[in-house]
C-alpha cells in the first residue's frame, strides 16, 4: 500500500504542478488544491500507516494497551485541511469577483503591461 | 568631537525647515558654522604638533563592534583643516556665486552634510564608521555634482560618479570586514598593533587590493579616473572643494592612514607606485590638451592625485613628507585655481581658454590670485608652497629604496612635473595676460565675497611657502610622523644650498615655462586626442557598464515579466533541481520490501478511482466535470484515512470537501468551459516539468519514509492524552490542549478568511467599476 500511496503522492503532485501552469484561474485554484492533498498524503505516509488502530484510548483504559497511529501527522493534516479550506473558499469568492470585473477565467487579461507571451 | 563632526548634519538637517528663510537676509548665518570648526581644530594645533593624540570614544553599537571612535592625530588635523579653512573660503565664495538660485537652501544642505561626511572620514578611528562618512561624502557628492538636475549632461556625470565611486565603497567594505576579521579589532589606534598579523596573512594581497579599488576609484586613479572630469559639470564652489581639495583626496587619506598598518611590502609599495605613476603621467599629459579651463585643472588634479599615490608608494620617510606637504600645497592652489576659473565663468561666461585673454585689466584682483597658485602650482622658486612639495617630491624620487628605479622614478616625475607647469600656466596666467577682446570691456569686479576667498587662499600659498618651517612645525611633519608610522624629523627650508633637487626644479620649470609657450591648445589638438577616446578606460568601463544594463534589464524580463506561471515554472525547477541533486548525492533508495503492507482489494480500487479523477480533471472542457472530479478526489482521500486509523481527518476531509465542492459550484456554475489557451509546445513543456515534479517528490517521499522515524513526541502524547489533559481521543487533545493556543490562532486565520469571504460577496461593484 505505501507504494501506492507513493504513486499517487506523486501522481497529485504532478497533476497539480500542471495545473498551476495553466492560464486559466480556476485551474490555478484546482492545481493549489490538488498540491494540498498531495502534501496531507505525503505527511500521513511519513509518520507510518497503520491499519484499524485509531489513535483513540479505550473506554476502560487510561493508557494504549495496543499500538496505534501516529496521532501527529493527524493534527498537522486536520490543521491543513481546515486552512487549506480557509484558502480555497477565499480564492473562490475572489475568483468570481475577479470575474464579475473582467468577464474572463484567463490571468493574462489581467496584466496590464503589454509584453509578449513567453 | 562629535559635536564637530555631526554639526555639519544638524545644519544640514535645519536647511530643510528653515531653508527658505535664510535665502536672502540671513544667508550670511551660513557661514558660521566653517570658521568655528576651523577655530576648534585649528586650537588643537599646539596640543597635536607636541606630538599627542586626542582620543574620544562614544558607544553606538559596541556589540557589533560599531563605535563613535575618533581619533585626532597629526594626519587628522591636516585633513580637517583642509576641510574647514578651504570650506569657509568655499562657503563666502558660494554664498555670492549661487546668489539668486532658486535651490540656494537646498546646496548648502548638502554642503553641509559632505563637510559632516567628510570630518567624519579623516577623524573616524573605526573603520566600519570611516566607512559610513566615506559612503556619504559620495552620496552628497551625487546631489553637489547633479545639482543643476534640469541638464541632463549633469546627471550623467553625477551617476557615473557615484557609480563609480560607490562601486569602490563596495570592495572598501568588503576589504576593511576583512582586516577587521582578521585583527579582530575595528579600532584603527589598534590595528597598528595587527599589523604582523595582517602582513602574514594569506589573504593580504586581496585585502590590499580591495582597499586599493576603494581608494582609486574615490580618487580617480587610472583606469577609474574618468569620473573626475565628468563631475566638472558640477557648480564651480564643488569643483573646488569636492573635486580638488576635500573628497577625492579622502582616497589619498585612506592610503596614508593604512600605509603605517598594511604598507610596507613589495605588493603595496609597487602597485601604489605604478598606479600612481601611470595616472600622473597620464592625466598631466592630457591636460595639456584641453581647452576648458575646468577641463584643465580636472586632469591636473588628476596627475597631482597620482603623485600622491606614487609618494605613498614610495613609502620612504622623504616620501611621507612629500605626501604632507604637497597635499597641503595642492589644495592650496588647486582651490584658488578653481574659484578663479568661476569667477570667470560667471563674468564671461565662458571657459574657453582659446577664447579668454588680457582678463587682468578688468579683474585684477582675480587675476593677482590666477598668477600666484599658477606659479605655485609650478613650484616657482624660493617664495612658494608649490616649489618646497616639488622640493621635497624629487628628494623622495631620489632616495627612493631600489636604486635601480631611482632615475626612472625622478624622470617620470620631472616629465609628469613639466605637463603640470605648462597646465598650471594655462590655467592660471592665459586667461589674463594678452589683449583684451572687444567682448569683455564691459566686465566688472564682483562681489568682494567671490574674489577674497581665492586671494586669501592664494597668499597663504606663498606665505606658507615663505616661512615652510612654521607650517611644518605646526601640522605637516606630525602629518608625516603619522603616516610613516615613526618619526621623521623633518624641518623644512627654502634653501637647501646648490643641490641636485634645485637644479631638477628650476629645469622643471623652464622647460614647463617652454612648453607652456610653445604648446597653444586649440580644438584641432582636443579633437585629435579624443580620437583615443575609443580605447580609453571611460569608453572600456561605460560600455561594459551598459551592458550590464542591458544584461539586467534582459534578466528583469525574463524573470520578472508580470506572468504568474511563469513564477511558478522557475520557482518549481529551481525546487526540482535542488531536490534531484540532493537524491543524487544521498546514494541509492533501499526498500525493505518486508515492512511493506499489501493492500486489499478495495484500497487498489479506491485508489484508481482517484487517479481516474485526476486524469479527469486534467483533461475536460467542462468546469463541472472538474470540480466534480476534484470532490471525488477528496471523497478518496478521506476513505484511505478511513482505512488508516484517522476518523478525525476522514470526518474533516468529508465535510470540507463537500462545503468546497457546494461553494464552488454555486459560484462559477455561470463561467464558461475552459478553452484551450496555450499551444502544443508549451503544453508538452508544462507536463515534463511536472511529470518529473511528481517523479522528484515520489522518490523524495520514498526515501524519506525509508528512513527510520522517531517515535518519541508521539509516544508522549500517547502516554499523557488522558493522564494530563483527561482525553482520550489523542488527536483532539493535542489540537485542542496540547498545542491549543495553534488552534487559535488557526480559528484567528479561519474568521479572517470568513470575514474576506463575506465582504466579497456583499460587495456591490459601482457601475464605474465594471469595464
Amino acid at each position: 500500500m505505501e507504494l501506492l500511496l507513493i504513486i499517487l503522492i506523486g501522481l497529485l503532485y504532478g497533476a497539480g504542478v500542471y495545473l498551476i501552469l495553466r492560464r486559466s484561474m480556476v485551474k490555478l485554484l484546482l492545481g493549489i488544491m490538488l498540491l494540498g492533498s498531495g502534501a496531507n498524503i505525503l505527511i500521513f505516509l511519513l509518520g507510518g500507516i497503520t491499519k484499524g488502530k485509531p489513535p483513540v484510548i479505550d473506554e476502560k483504559a487510561k493508557l494504549f494497551q495496543d499500538i496505534f497511529a501516529d496521532p501527529i501527522p493527524q493534527a498537522l493534516i486536520l490543521t491543513a485541511i481546515v486552512i487549506s479550506f480557509a484558502l480555497t473558499a477565499f480564492a473562490i469568492v475572489l475568483l468570481k469577483r475577479v470575474y464579475a470585473l473582467v468577464n474572463s477565467d484567463d490571468l493574462d487579461d489581467l496584466n496590464t503591461n503589454e509584453e509578449e507571451d513567453i | 568631537m562629535l559635536l564637530a563632526v555631526l554639526s555639519g548634519l544638524l545644519f544640514s538637517i535645519a536647511m530643510v525647515f528653515f531653508g527658505k528663510g535664510l535665502k536672502a537676509k540671513w544667508s550670511p548665518l551660513l557661514l558660521v558654522l566653517p570658521p568655528v570648526l576651523f577655530t576648534f581644530f585649528a586650537s588643537f594645533i599646539p596640543f597635536i604638533s607636541s606630538g599627542n593624540i586626542q582620543l574620544q570614544h562614544i558607544n553606538w553599537v559596541p556589540s557589533l563592534g560599531i563605535n563613535f571612535d575618533f581619533k585626532l592625530d597629526g594626519l587628522s588635523l591636516l585633513f580637517t583643516l583642509m576641510i574647514t579653512g578651504i570650506g569657509t573660503a568655499i562657503f563666502i565664495y558660494a554664498r555670492k556665486y549661487l546668489k539668486g538660485h532658486p535651490y540656494f537652501d537646498r546646496f548648502f544642505g548638502y554642503l553641509f552634510l559632505f563637510m559632516s561626511a567628510m570630518l567624519g572620514v579623516v577623524l573616524s578611528n573605526n573603520i566600519l564608521l570611516l566607512f559610513i562618512f566615506w559612503e556619504l561624502t559620495s552620496i552628497s557628492s551625487f546631489f553637489l555634482i547633479g545639482f543643476n538636475n534640469d541638464n541632463a549632461d549633469s546627471r550623467k556625470s553625477a551617476l557615473t560618479a557615484l557609480s563609480i565611486t560607490g562601486l569602490g565603497g563596495f570592495f572598501l567594505l568588503a576589504s576593511l570586514i576583512l582586516i577587521g576579521n582578521i585583527a579582530g579589532t575595528y579600532t584603527i589606534s589598534e590595528l597598528i598593533n595587527s599589523r604582523d598579523l595582517l602582513l602574514k596573512d594569506p589573504l593580504y594581497p586581496l585585502i590590499i587590493g580591495l582597499l586599493f579599488i576603494g581608494a582609486f576609484t574615490k580618487s580617480a586613479q587610472f583606469p577609474f579616473h574618468f569620473w573626475l572630469p565628468g563631475a566638472m559639470k558640477a557648480p564651480t564652489p564643488v569643483s573646488a572643494y569636492l573635486h580638488s581639495a576635500t573628497m577625492v583626496k579622502a582616497g589619498i587619506y585612506l592610503l596614508a592612514r593604512f600605509s603605517p598598518i598594511l604598507g610596507g611590502t613589495d605588493y603595496w609599495n609597487y602597485t601604489l607606485i605604478i598606479v600612481g605613476g601611470i595616472t600622473m603621467l597620464y592625466a598631466s599629459i592630457h591636460s595639456l590638451f584641453r581647452t576648458d579651463l575646468k577641463g584643465i585643472l580636472a586632469y591636473s588634479t588628476i596627475s597631482a592625485l597620482g603623485i600622491l599615490t606614487f609618494l605613498i608608494g614610495l613609502g620612504t620617510k622623504e616620501a611621507m613628507i612629500a605626501v604632507s606637504v604637497f597635499i597641503l600645497a595642492h589644495a592650496l592652489y588647486k582651490a584658488t585655481l578653481f574659484l578663479v576659473t568661476g569667477i570667470i565663468d560667471h563674468e564671461t561666461h565662458t571657459r574657453d581658454i582659446t577664447v579668454l585673454s588680457g582678463l587682468r585689466k578688468v579683474l585684477p584682483p582675480v587675476a593677482l590670485a590666477g598668477i600666484l597658485a599658477a606659479l605655485s602650482s609650478a613650484g616657482f622658486p624660493l617664495v612658494t608652497l608649490g616649489f618646497i612639495g616639488k622640493d621635497l617630491i624629487y628628494e623622495a624620487t631620489l632616495t627612493f629604496s631600489n636604486p635601480t628605479l631611482i632615475w626612472t622614478l625622478t624622470g617620470l616625475a620631472i616629465v609628469t612635473n613639466i605637463g603640470l607647469v605648462a597646465a598650471g600656466f594655462m590655467a592660471g596666467i592665459t586667461p589674463f595676460v594678452g589683449k583684451l577682446p572687444q567682448q569683455f570691456e564691459k566686465i566688472h569686479i564682483p562681489y568682494k565675497g567671490l574674489w577674497i576667498p581665492p586671494l586669501v587662499l592664494a597668499l597663504l600659498g606663498i606665505i606658507l611657502g615663505i616661512f615652510p618651517a612654521v607650517v611644518g612645525e605646526l601640522i605637516t611633519n606630525q602629518t608625516a610622523n603619522t603616516i610613516f608610522g615613526a618619526n621623521t624629523n623633518s624641518h623644512l627650508a627654502v634653501w637647501h644650498g646648490w643641490t641636485l633637487v634645485l637644479f631638477l626644479s628650476l629645469g622643471t620649470l623652464a622647460v614647463g615655462s617652454l612648453l607652456y609657450i610653445l604648446n597653444k591648445p586649440s580644438m584641432a589638438k582636443l579633437a585629435a586626442i579624443e580620437r583615443f577616446n575609443v580605447i580609453s578606460p571611460k569608453t572600456i568601463i561605460m560600455g561594459l557598464g551598459s551592458k550590464i544594463m542591458q544584461f539586467s534589464s534582459w534578466y528583469t524580463d525574463r524573470m520578472h515579466n508580470g506572468y504568474l506561471r511563469s513564477y511558478h515554472l522557475k520557482i518549481i525547477l529551481f525546487a526540482e533541481a535542488v531536490l534531484a541533486y540532493k537524491l543524487w548525492v544521498s546514494g541509492p533508495i533501499y526498500i525493505d520490501f518486508w515492512s511493506l503492507t499489501y493492500p486489499d482489494l478495495y484500497e487498489v480500487a479506491i485508489v484508481f478511482v482517484l487517479i481516474g479523477a485526476l486524469f479527469l480533471i486534467l483533461t475536460t472542457p467542462s468546469r463541472l466535470t472538474a470540480v466534480v472530479s476534484m470532490s471525488v478526489i477528496g471523497y478518496c482521500i478521506c476513505l484511505i484515512f478511513v482505512i488508516y486509523s484517522a476518523p478525525d481527518l476522514a470526518m474533516t476531509q468529508f465535510t470540507i470537501d463537500t462545503l468546497s465542492t457546494v461553494l464552488f459550484v454555486l459560484v462559477l456554475y455561470k463561467l464558461p468551459g475552459f478553452v484551450n489557451l496555450t499551444n502544443k509546445k508549451v503544453l508538452f513543456r508544462d507536463a515534463l516539468v511536472a511529470i518529473s515534479f511528481g517523479i522528484i517528490i515520489a522518490l523524495t517521499a520514498f526515501k524519506i519514509w525509508a528512513e527510520p522515524i522517531n517515535k518519541d513526541i508521539s509516544n508522549f502524547y500517547g502516554e499523557n492524552a488522558y493522564i494530563l489533559a483527561k482525553g482520550k481521543n489523542v488527536v483532539n487533545v493535542i489540537l485542542v490542549d496540547f498545542r491549543g493556543i495553534d488552534t487559535m490562532f488557526e480559528t484567528v486565520v479561519l474568521s479572517i478568511a470568513a470575514i474576506g469571504v463575506y465582504s466579497m460577496i456583499r460587495l456591490r461593484l459601482k457601475s464605474s467599476e465594471k469595464e
